[in-house]
C-alpha cells in the first residue's frame, strides 16, 4: 500500500536514476506503478480512496485512459493524438502534478484567460478524479455511489445532515422545495 | 420603531454606497447592451457533468447558515417531489438558495440534473424594480441586497424573470428578501469560488471571469458538437447573467425558460419609467402602504404556508 505523496518521491528518484543511466526514454509499464495506492490528497468530507492500480491497469485499454500520454505509451484518444502522438514519458505522471488541488486558485482562474494556452480549460484535481473515475464506472458498471469509493467522515455527515446528524422525522425547519 | 428605521434607511440609500455602485449599471441600461462589469466573475454550469449528488445544496445550507433540512442532503427522493399538481419541480426559497432538480428529456438515456439559484443578471430587474435601492450589482458580478433597507414589498419577486427572490417571514421585523448572493461576503469578494462550486465533485461548475467562461463554453461546444446544444443559457438571456448553463439536452426540457427575451426585463417596461418621478414624490405614502401590506402578509403567512404553497 502506498501513499501517493510518498510514492511521488520514489518516482522522482527512479526518474532521476533513469536519466542518469541513459538518455533514451522508455515508456512506463504497469510495474512502474504500485499495485495499490491510497489516494488522500484532498480527503476531508470523505475518507481516502483505496485504489487498486493493478486491477485497473488490467481493466483499462491502456495507461492513457487515465494518464493521457504522460506515461509515454502514446494516447488512444484520437482527438488528443492529433497533437500528442509522440511516445515520450513526461516528468509529471501523478494527476495532481497538473490538476491542481485548489481548483479555482487565482492562478487557475488566470489560466482560463490566457490566450497563448491551448488547454485553458483545466480541471482541478477533484474534478479530474471524478470525471475520470465516475465516467468510466458509469460506462463499465463500476461503483458509482458516493460512498462506494469513500465513506463519509464525521465532517461529511455534518455537511449532509446525514448519519448521526440526520434530522428527526419531526425536525427540519427547512422546507424541501 | 418602524418610523425610526425607515428614516435611517432612506438617508442611507440616497447617500450611501449602494446608490454609487448601482450608478454604472443604470447608465448602461440606456444602451440596453450592458454585458456586465469587465472583470465580473461568473459560473459556467455544464449540465452534462452533473450526477445529481446534491452536494451543492448541502454546502450552500452550511455556508449561508440556513435551517436544517427536512431530509438529509444525500437523500435523492426529493427529486420525485412536485408541486402545483405536478406542474412544478422544487424551487429555491428562503430556506434553500439553491436546489437541484432531475429531468428526463426525451431520447436521452440518462437523466439530466440541473441546479438552480440566482443567475446574477448583468442588468438585474430586481435591482431596477426596487423602490428603495436595496439591491446592488457588485463589481464582481454578484447581485446582493441590504436586508435593513428592504421593506418587503415583493416587487423584485414579481420582476425577476427567473422567479428567484423569496421572503422570510420568521423575522420579528418586516419580511425581507432572501436569495443566493453568490457567497459574496464570505467568498466571492475575496476571489474565492462560492461554496456550491467549491464542493462539487465533478466540477460541474467552473468559476472564473464571465468573459473567459464564455470562451470556455464555446470551445467545449465546438469541440463536442454532438454532445452539446449550441445555445448558452444566460449568455444573452434577459441581458445576460453571471451564471450560465450549457447542456446536452434541449434547454427547455431541463427547466430553462427559453421563451425569455434577449433584452433585459427593464427595457420592456420603459414606458413605465415615466412613472418614476411620481413615485418618488409620493414614496413616503407608498412605504407606509408597503409596510402595511408586508405586515399583513406576515399575519397570514402561517396558514398560507401550511397549505403547501409551491
Ligand atoms: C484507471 C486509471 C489508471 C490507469 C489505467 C493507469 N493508472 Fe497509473 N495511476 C492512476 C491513479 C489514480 C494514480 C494515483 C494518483 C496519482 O498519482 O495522482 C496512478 C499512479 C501511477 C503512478 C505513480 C505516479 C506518482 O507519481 O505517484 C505511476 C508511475 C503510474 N500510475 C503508471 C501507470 C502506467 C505505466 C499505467 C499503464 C500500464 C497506468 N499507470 C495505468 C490511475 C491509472
Ligand atoms: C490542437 C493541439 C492539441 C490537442 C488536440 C491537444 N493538445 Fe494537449 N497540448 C497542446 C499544447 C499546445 C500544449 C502546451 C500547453 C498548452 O498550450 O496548454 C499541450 C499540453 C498538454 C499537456 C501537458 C504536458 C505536455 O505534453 O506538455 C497534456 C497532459 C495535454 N496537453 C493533454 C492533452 C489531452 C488529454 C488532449 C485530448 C483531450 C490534448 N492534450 C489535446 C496542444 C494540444
Ligand atoms: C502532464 C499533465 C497532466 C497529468 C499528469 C494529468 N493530466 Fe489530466 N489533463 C491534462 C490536460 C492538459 C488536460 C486538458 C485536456 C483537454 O483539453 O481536455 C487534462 C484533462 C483531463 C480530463 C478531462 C478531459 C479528458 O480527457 O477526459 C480528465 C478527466 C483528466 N485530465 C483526468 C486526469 C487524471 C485522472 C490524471 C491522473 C491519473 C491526470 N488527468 C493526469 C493534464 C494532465
Ligand atoms: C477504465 C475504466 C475505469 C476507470 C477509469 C476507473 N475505474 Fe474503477 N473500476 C472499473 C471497473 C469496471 C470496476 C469494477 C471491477 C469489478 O467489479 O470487478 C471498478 C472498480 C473500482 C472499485 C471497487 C473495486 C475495488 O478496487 O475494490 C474502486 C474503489 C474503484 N474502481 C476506484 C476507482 C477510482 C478511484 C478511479 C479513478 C482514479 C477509477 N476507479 C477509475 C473501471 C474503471
Ligand atoms: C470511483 C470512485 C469515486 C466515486 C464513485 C466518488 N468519488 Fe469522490 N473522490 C474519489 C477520489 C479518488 C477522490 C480524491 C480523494 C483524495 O485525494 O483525498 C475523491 C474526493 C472527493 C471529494 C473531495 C475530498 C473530500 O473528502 O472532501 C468530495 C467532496 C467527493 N469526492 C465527493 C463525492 C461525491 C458527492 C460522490 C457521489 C456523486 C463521489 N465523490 C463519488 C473517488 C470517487
Amino acid at each position: 500500500m502506498f501513499d501517493a505523496s510518498k510514492w511521488h518521491m520514489k518516482a522522482l528518484l527512479l526518474l532521476m536514476m533513469g536519466l542518469f543511466m541513459s538518455v533514451s526514454v522508455y515508456a512506463m509499464d504497469a510495474s512502474d506503478a504500485p499495485d495499490s495506492i491510497t489516494i488522500d490528497a484532498i480527503a476531508q468530507y470523505y475518507e481516502p480512496v483505496e485504489f487498486d492500480h493493478a486491477m485497473h491497469t488490467e481493466l483499462a485499454e491502456d495507461c492513457s485512459v487515465c494518464h493521457h500520454h504522460s506515461t509515454g505509451n502514446g494516447t488512444s484518444d484520437i482527438y488528443c493524438s492529433r497533437c500528442h502522438s509522440d511516445y515520450k514519458e513526461l516528468d509529471r505522471v501523478s494527476c495532481q502534478d497538473c490538476h491542481s488541488v485548489d481548483s479555482f486558485s487565482a492562478e487557475a482562474i488566470n489560466r482560463q484567460g490566457q490566450q497563448d494556452l491551448f488547454h485553458a480549460d483545466m480541471l482541478g484535481l477533484k474534478g479530474a478524479y471524478h470525471q475520470n473515475c465516475l465516467g468510466c464506472h458509469q460506462e463499465m458498471d463500476g461503483p458509482v455511489g458516493c460512498e462506494d469509493c469513500h465513506a463519509k467522515t464525521d465532517a461529511g455527515e455534518k455537511l449532509f445532515d446525514s448519519g448521526k446528524y440526520a434530522p428527526e422525522p419531526s425536525e427540519g425547519g427547512g422546507s424541501h422545495h | 420603531m418602524s418610523k425610526v428605521s425607515r428614516r435611517k434607511f432612506l438617508a442611507g440609500s440616497l447617500a450611501g454606497g449602494a446608490a454609487v455602485v448601482a450608478a454604472p449599471a443604470k447608465k448602461a441600461l440606456a444602451a440596453g447592451n450592458f454585458s456586465g462589469f469587465p472583470d465580473g466573475m461568473g459560473v459556467l454550469v455544464d449540465l452534462t457533468r452533473c450526477v445529481g449528488c446534491r452536494s451543492c445544496e448541502a454546502a450552500c445550507n452550511k455556508e449561508q447558515n440556513l435551517p436544517k433540512p427536512a431530509v438529509p442532503f444525500d437523500d435523492t427522493s426529493v427529486f420525485d417531489l412536485t408541486f402545483h399538481h405536478g406542474t412544478q419541480k422544487r424551487r429555491p426559497d428562503e430556506n434553500a438558495y439553491t436546489v437541484v432538480n432531475r429531468y428526463e428529456p426525451e431520447g436521452m438515456d440518462k437523466p439530466t440534473y440541473r441546479k438552480m439559484q440566482c443567475m446574477h443578471c448583468n442588468e438585474p430587474s430586481c435591482l431596477t424594480s426596487c423602490f428603495v435601492k436595496a439591491y446592488t450589482k457588485t463589481d464582481e458580478g454578484a447581485v446582493v441586497y441590504d436586508e435593513h433597507v428592504c421593506v418587503g414589498c415583493r416587487t423584485c419577486m414579481v420582476a425577476c424573470p427567473h422567479n428567484i427572490p423569496a421572503y422570510a417571514y420568521s423575522k420579528v421585523i418586516n419580511p425581507v428578501v432572501k436569495k443566493c448572493i453568490f457567497c459574496y461576503d464570505t467568498r466571492v469578494s475575496q476571489g474565492k469560488p462560492p461554496a456550491c462550486v467549491d464542493i462539487c465533485p465533478a466540477q460541474v461548475m467552473t468559476f472564473g471571469k464571465r468573459k473567459d467562461l464564455l470562451k470556455l463554453a464555446k470551445a467545449r461546444i465546438k469541440r463536442n458538437p454532438e454532445k452539446y446544444q449550441t445555445e448558452i443559457y444566460g449568455e444573452e438571456t434577459v441581458g445576460g447573467s453571471a451564471w450560465m448553463y450549457i447542456s446536452g439536452a434541449p434547454l427547455d426540457e431541463v427547466g430553462c425558460d427559453t421563451s425569455l427575451p434577449k433584452e433585459p426585463i427593464i427595457s420592456n417596461v420603459k414606458g413605465f419609467l415615466g412613472v418614476v418621478p411620481m413615485v418618488l414624490s409620493i414614496w413616503p405614502a407608498l412605504f407606509t402602504g408597503f409596510h402595511l401590506l408586508a405586515t399583513k402578509n406576515k399575519d397570514h403567512h402561517d396558514s398560507h404556508h401550511a397549505e403547501g404553497e409551491e
